[in-house]
């Protein structure tokens, strides 16, 4: 009663149709007739959807079972998955082994969640991926002959490459090591041709050796994507550099490749690299068949990345070009230190939609016979003691597909609100 | 003054030819043909070489020569005893014709699941959202198997067809459905369809006139429909009303007569639908938010409907936005199509691989692949430029 003082007016509380539960439905659900028309249409639709696909997949379902006869009449033979799982995840690898292809897995993913940190984006990911790439592959092939020439010459590359970029700005103990290394590099590798330094390659063999043949699976994916895009993207950069030069042979030579490439489909190029590949190379020279998909997939990425990467070079005013002109840089370090930093962060976001992209499209592979995830699903259905679950293998197939791709969207999406920030008023 | 003399005093310059921008230019420009040339070289020499040593003929000759191998689906008279040019022209039309028809339908789709995404309605937003991201996200080559699979496991052999209407039979052989038989009439009709389109294109044209001038609206969409139905309907009458049909029977172990859209093109069609439609989708949605809400605030407050708003106001805006990205998912689903290879449809690619397969001749084979895609790809992007550039903002 004497909560309310004169003159001051009672609070009400909204009516309860406008507020919670209610008010959200009809304001969302039921805001007109047609609209409660559609809401209720839609509603009976769902549930009949749903009810028939539980009834199949979990009520009626089989979970258990020796072979596929015993899940006729049944729903869903989940049992398939549960007989043939290591086999769709691993395919061929020696069965007693599977833990390797699981920890090189783990080893991969472990490189991409670290790379999504935006914390880790400096010089730290460089180690990372190396020593990853490294555990992984010798965890794939089981040994790795690491050659003494090829040491040597990475070296030379990275000083030489180390010297160019960094230029007359970097301090001058940096500039030393960066002359070191080439310098180390390329006495080596004279010594070596010469014949002075021995031809001994460093053999790191802790498992048997598993041949390319023989993988399949979720590792297959994961690399053919991974890096097909990691190799495809620094030759994306020169395409779209060469792209936007005013150096006319250059411009020419980029355009061409990249409107050659971008007009045909994936299967033309894997088709080309699985038959036309061998006869481009000296006789007696024969790469893996997995190398070639690989390499089809570097050439078919790099076209889509340049074309990315042009779009962020577009999108930077002129004035940063002039400034850098200005400022006395040469075209490395103009490019390196003002042009290529600015323009990559726009075209974060795209890039890791082209990767959605590839990481679907490695599926593609399975036409020249390369076990990748899908392929290893497909393979599953042959065994006639399973035959006639194709929805539950693809389904599953179609999950696991899905819980990769979506979680990478989602953090595309996140990626380009954070690096917007700045941006934003 | 100042200016003057500066600029002359840079041109008279002498500059060391090495530091010379222009022809270090030049130079490295050269360096870097002559290395792909190199390379070029390298690779035509060693392809000589072996296909010499391998024995395997070269040219284009084979085109000639009697294909010997059977085409499910075939657009124009082939049998195996064609030649091998007709057998790739074959896969060629088929390709085109997945290429069109999934252009059509999932421009359709897409944008309805697009707007529908946008819609007041949170469950069709939501079903709209699940779709999107249930196709976009799953391999396109995924979902042709499970669709293709499911067709034909999932529906009887020819013996215990499903039959619809009394007239289709569904069976995992396809759909088989009455045709009608050639008569002389069809030919008036589709002519007078093409009139129909025609005259209705004279009357949208002159609707519009007579609305700027007197601000009356004509009823142009049903007027439209009226000729393009009426007119071939007329004219069937006028041809004495055939209606002789080809009825599918069954014989020996499968179907004759009649016209069968088959489970192979299908399962090729359905897939790149779905899977393209979610992309359009997205497309269409972004190209309406990245409108200002102004603009369809001041539509409905002038009294427009939710749907002329649409119609009238926001998709002629977005479309502006809308077409670049567009153009290259028509682009994908035409290159996408060659994933028909996996399911068994005879498309471009299953026939040139084929053919690969019987004559070894691979370079040619994939010349001709990507001429074709490379011609389509181009003549694509070459209409949606031109479209592009019509319906652009006119700027002064």
């Amino acid at each position: 009663m004497a909560d309310v003082l004169p003159g001051e007016r009672r609070q009400l509380a909204p009516p309860i149709v406008e507020t919670g539960a209610l008010g959200w439905m009809r304001k969302n659900l039921f805001s007109s007739w047609g609209n409660g028309i559609t809401t209720i249409v839609l509603i009976v639709a769902v549930a009949w959807i749903l009810s028939n696909f539980l009834h199949w997949a979990v009520f009626t379902a089989v979970f258990d079972a020796k072979s596929g006869a015993e899940c006729r009449g049944h729903g869903a033979c989940w049992a398939l998955i549960r007989e043939k799982y290591r086999y769709i995840f691993f395919g061929s690898f020696p069965y007693e082994q599977h833990w390797r292809p699981l920890f090189a897995v783990i080893a991969m993913l472990a490189m991409l969640i670290l790379s999504s940190d935006r914390r880790m984006w400096n010089k730290r990911l460089i180690a990372i991926w190396a020593i990853g790439s490294f555990i992984t592959f010798l965890l794939m092939f089981g040994q790795i002959n690491i050659s003494i020439s090829l040491i040597l010459f990475v070296a030379l590359a990275a000083g030489g490459l180390g010297m160019i970029l960094r230029g007359s700005i970097a301090p001058p103990a940096e500039l030393n090591g960066w002359r070191a290394l080439a310098a180390i590099g390329a006495v080596g590798l004279v010594l070596r041709i010469v014949g002075v330094l021995p031809a001994w390659s460093l053999a790191i063999a802790p498992f048997s050796y598993v041949e390319t043949g023989l993988w399949g699976g979720i590792p297959v994916t994961i690399i053919l994507a991974t890096y097909g895009l990691l190799f495809a993207f620094p030759f994306g950069i020169l395409l779209a550099l060469g792209r936007r030069s005013n150096l006319p042979l250059i411009k020419g030579l980029c355009v061409g490749f990249i409107e050659l490439i971008r007009g045909v489909p994936l299967i033309s190029l894997l088709i080309m690299a699985s038959v036309m590949l061998p006869l481009f190379l000296p006789s007696g020279m024969n790469i893996d068949k997995f190398l070639r998909a690989q390499v089809a997939v570097i050439l078919f990425a790099g076209a889509y990345i340049a074309e990315i990467i042009r779009g962020g070079l577009q999108s930077l005013p002129k004035g940063q070009f002039e400034a850098a002109d200005a400022m006395g840089l040469n075209y490395v370090q103009k490019t390196t230190l003002i042009i290529l930093p600015q323009a990559l962060r726009v075209v974060i976001p795209p890039l890791i939609n082209t990767f959605i992209g590839f990481f679907k499209d490695t599926s593609l592979v399975l036409i020249i016979g390369i076990f990748d995830f899908l392929n290893t699903a497909n393979q599953a259905l042959v065994d006639p003691n399973w035959a006639g679950f194709p929805g539950e293998v693809y389904l599953f197939a179609a999950f696991v597909y899905f819980c990769f791709c979506y979680s990478m969207s989602r953090y595309s999406k996140y990626l380009e609100i954070e690096l917007n920030k700045g941006t934003r008023r | 003054m100042a200016v003057e003399s500066l600029g002359s005093s840079t041109t008279k310059a002498k500059v060391a030819p090495w530091n010379d921008p222009v022809i270090r230019g030049w130079v490295f420009q050269i360096v870097v043909v002559g290395l792909v040339g190199l390379l070029a070289w390298f690779l035509v020499s060693n392809t000589l070489e072996n296909l010499q040593r391998q024995k395997i003929a070269s040219g284009f000759s084979y085109l000639h020569r009697e294909a010997g191998f059977e085409i499910g689906d075939t657009m124009i008279a082939y049998s195996p005893a064609s030649t091998y040019a007709r057998a790739i022209f074959v896969g060629m039309l088929n390709t085109l014709k997945v290429a069109v028809i999934g252009i059509c339908l999932s421009t359709i789709l897409g944008t309805l699941v697009g707007v529908g995404r946008l819609s007041p309605n949170w469950l069709l937003a939501k079903i709209c959202e699940c779709f999107v991201e249930m196709f976009r996200n799953v391999p396109l080559l995924l979902w042709l198997f499970l669709i293709y699979k499911l067709i034909s496991e999932a529906f009887p052999g020819p013996r215990q067809a499903i039959n619809v209407l009394s007239s289709l039979y569904l069976s995992n052989r396809g759909l088989y459905a009455p045709v009608p038989l050639a008569d002389p009439a069809y030919a008036w009709m589709g002519l007078a369809f093409l009139v129909g389109i025609v005259a209705t294109m004279f009357v949208k044209r002159w609707a519009k006139k007579r609305q700027d001038a007197t601000g009356q609206p004509f009823p142009t969409i049903k007027v439209g429909a009226g000729l393009i139905v009426g007119l071939p309907l007329v004219v069937w009458l006028l041809g004495g009303a055939p209606h002789q049909m080809s009825w599918p029977h069954l014989k020996g172990f499968n179907f004759e007569g009649g016209i069968v859209i088959q489970p192979e093109f299908t399962a090729l069609l359905v897939g790149l639908v779905l899977y393209t439609s979610a992309f359009v989708a997205e497309i269409v949605r972004s190209g309406i938010l990245a409108l200002h809400k102004g603009q369809s605030e001041a539509a409905s407050a002038l009294g427009l409907s939710r749907g002329q708003v649409m119609r009238l106001v926001l998709l002629p805006q977005a479309m502006r936005l809308i077409i670049p990205p567009m153009t290259s998912q028509y682009l994908n689903i035409t290159k996408n199509s060659s994933l028909a290879i996996a399911i068994g449809y005879p498309d471009l690619v299953a026939a040139v691989n084929v053919t690969i397969n019987q004559t070894g001749q691979a370079i040619e084979n994939i010349l001709i692949i990507m001429a074709a895609y490379l011609s389509v790809s181009l003549s694509i992007s070459a209409f949606m430029n031109w479209y592009n550039k019509r319906i652009a903002l006119r700027e002064r």
